[in-house]
């Protein structure tokens, strides 16, 4: 890397990377999307892929991606960005496409729409946020949602007899032929964050081999939604999340 | 509009439409089983891939369309085809591409409703074509076929006028129109050359900014500008009305119909000229734009209109409309997947000739 030197005489180490626009994130304090996103948008960058380079956006807390990701992006409606990404892909077959969801949109009203996009073996990379909660309607329940969890609409917590099991998608994910890389990463700390760039990367670079889906979750937080501090969601997510969503590969090329 | 046309032969109306498809330069159709459009499908299933068109058959109505909306948002010339209950499933996604001004392609061989209802012709979503369909204020473009020739014709204009005004647009069809054979004369392939649609979501050249193809404007200033734009584009897109005027220069008694019931309304104008009564018939081809102006003046001519539908009475209302209360309307109609005889329509004809004593020639 080139070294670069600041008007007053420093060494620049670091800087945003121009796959990101200038507008400042509207997330919350301690809120994930955002270092997910840099990281997606340094993986563009460091590959030299923007031109070749088209995102979905969801609904959900990260419906507003475009205005941060410096790609050309279609915003898609609640659950179908799999099916837009789709379309996309099918029309480019030699460019890069990804989407990016919530635990929502993806595993909620979008399950149809993700488990045969995955099935279709379709090539792209569909970057799946988890935080277990509907963070921009007001912390109601998510699929993803623990038993027991408080959320605005599981007031006494989630009950197993009235609201089912906490949807673990991402197993299911790659339990089909069509998934080439599963991985469940998080965002929480320096090695973690290093983690997940990691496999942005090798989702991005496995895209041309045209082997099908890759499929990577990053277990999150949501302070608002959980009402915690930033700190205490992290040490509540490691200590409740992760014995539900352990991170780590679930499926690795052969 | 479509020039160059080959020698005729005999094809199914779905099967002409899709060949038809193909020949205009279709290059992304997403679709999903349902009768009577099935044929749509397999025919492009079968010949689309090998002409180059990225074909696929897909989860749902519902994907469908988003994948529609994905390839579309790319530049590709796409499209959809369903029937009735499919189509309600489009709805949302139909809203979603009016607000992104992407243009697509969407075919409806209608069938009875309300619900799963019948597989046999209808004409029961004119309300739905024409008004909207989904939420928010917008129109589709809506050309309604009376033939398979015209079933082969439109698709070229569907995207024509889609891309021209960047909005979805509709052949609402019928189950008779999809599923019987006629003389067909198909227009030449590469008459519609692609358009120029630098809003596309392509890939980001370093020389421009980023594309974005999204219906979601937040603050309700900008929304409101949105939709500002896209009532300007509906007042432009006024000027595509067509129609056709069959006997209609002396006519006393005029029907108005579209699509299959146009056809029945035809024979039965025919059997009242062959009693004396003086009958005419105006044809709305484009449902939206709806041929109001038209209307509005052929009312000054005639004595009295009937107005015959496949539906319990839509583009009824539209007739009133633009008729403002200076003729009577009346209504001929069958529901449910019942298509009315030209002889049930003469009866009506008759009935209203005798009431203001129209005297036989």
């Amino acid at each position: 890397m080139e070294v670069v030197t600041t008007t007053n005489g420093m060494e620049l180490v670091y800087q945003k990377p121009s796959t990101l626009t200038d507008t400042p994130f509207h997330y919350c304090p301690g809120c994930g999307h955002g270092v997910v996103h840099k990281l997606l948008m340094e993986v563009v960058e460091e590959m030299g892929i923007q031109e070749q380079t088209i995102g979905i956006a969801p609904v959900g807390c990260s419906v507003f991606a475009y205005n941060y990701m410096n790609v050309d992006m279609q915003e898609a409606a609640h659950g179908r960005a799999a099916a837009v990404a789709t379309g996309v892909k099918r029309v480019f077959p030699d460019k890069y496409v990804f989407s990016y969801q919530g635990d929502g949109d993806l595993a909620a009203i979008g399950t149809g729409e993700t488990i045969h996009t995955a099935n279709r073996g379709e090539n792209i990379l569909v970057v799946f946020i988890n935080n277990a909660i509907y963070g921009m309607t007001g912390g109601q329940m998510a699929p993803t949602t623990l038993l027991g969890m408080v959320t605005s609409t599981t007031p006494f917590g989630r009950q197993q007899a009235v609201m089912g099991f906490p949807l673990k998608i991402t197993d299911l994910i790659a339990q089909l032929p069509g998934a080439y890389y599963v991985t469940r990463q998080a965002v929480h700390t320096t090695n973690a964050v290093r983690k997940t760039k990691k496999a942005l990367r090798l989702a991005l670079e496995y895209q041309p081999r045209k082997k099908g889906i890759c499929f990577v979750e990053v277990v999150s937080n949501c302070p608002s939604g959980w009402k915690m501090t930033p700190v205490e969601a992290n040490a509540w997510m490691e200590k409740n999340m992760f014995p539900m969503y352990p991170l780590g590969d679930l499926k690795v090329p052969q | 509009m479509n020039q160059k046309k080959e020698p005729p032969r005999l094809m199914k109306g779905n099967e002409a439409l899709a060949e038809a498809a193909l020949r205009a330069g279709l290059q992304a159709y997403f679709g999903y089983p349902i009768t009577p459009q099935s044929e749509i499908l397999e025919y492009l299933t079968e010949h689309g891939a090998k002409r180059g068109a990225v074909v696929l058959q897909a989860e749902s109505e519902l994907a469908a369309i988003n994948m529609v909306y994905g390839a579309a948002g790319a530049g590709a010339r796409a499209m959809t085809s369903s029937s009735s209950p499919g189509i309600s499933l489009m709805q949302e996604g139909l809203s979603y591409m009016t607000s992104a001004q992407l243009p697509c392609l969407v075919v409806n061989v209608s069938r009875g409703g309300p619900g799963l209802g019948t597989i046999q012709p209808a004409q029961s979503d004119y309300f739905q074509a024409t008004k909207g369909g989904g939420h928010g204020d917008y129109h589709l473009i809506v050309l309604a076929p009376s033939s398979v020739q015209e079933m082969a014709d439109f698709v070229f204009d569907a995207f024509r006028l889609s891309e021209k005004y960047r909005n979805p647009a509709m052949i609402l069809a019928d189950g008779a129109l999809g599923q019987m054979m006629e003389k067909v004369s198909l227009p030449a392939e590469g008459s519609l050359p692609p358009g120029d649609k630098p809003w596309a979501t392509v890939g980001k050249p370093a020389s421009r900014e980023r594309n974005i193809i999204t219906s979601l404007f937040i603050e309700p200033e900008r929304m409101e500008e949105v939709n500002l734009h896209l009532q300007k584009k509906y007042h432009e897109i006024q000027q595509e009305v067509r129609y056709e005027e069959i006997e209609t220069n002396d006519a006393e008694i005029l029907l108005v119909a579209f699509g299959l019931a146009a056809r029945i309304a035809q024979k039965a104008v025919e059997l009242a000229r062959e009693k004396g009564i003086k009958a005419g018939l105006l044809r709305p081809i484009t449902l939206y734009p709806f041929p109001s102006q038209i209307i509005s003046s052929l009312s000054r001519k005639v004595i009295s209109f009937l107005v015959v539908e496949m539906n319990a009475g839509q583009m009824v209302e539209d007739v009133r409309l633009a008729v403002a209360g200076g003729r009577p309307v009346a209504f001929k109609g069958r529901m449910g997947g019942m298509i009315p005889s030209p002889e049930e329509v003469l009866e009506e004809i008759e009935s209203i000739a005798e009431s203001y004593r129209i005297p036989a020639v």
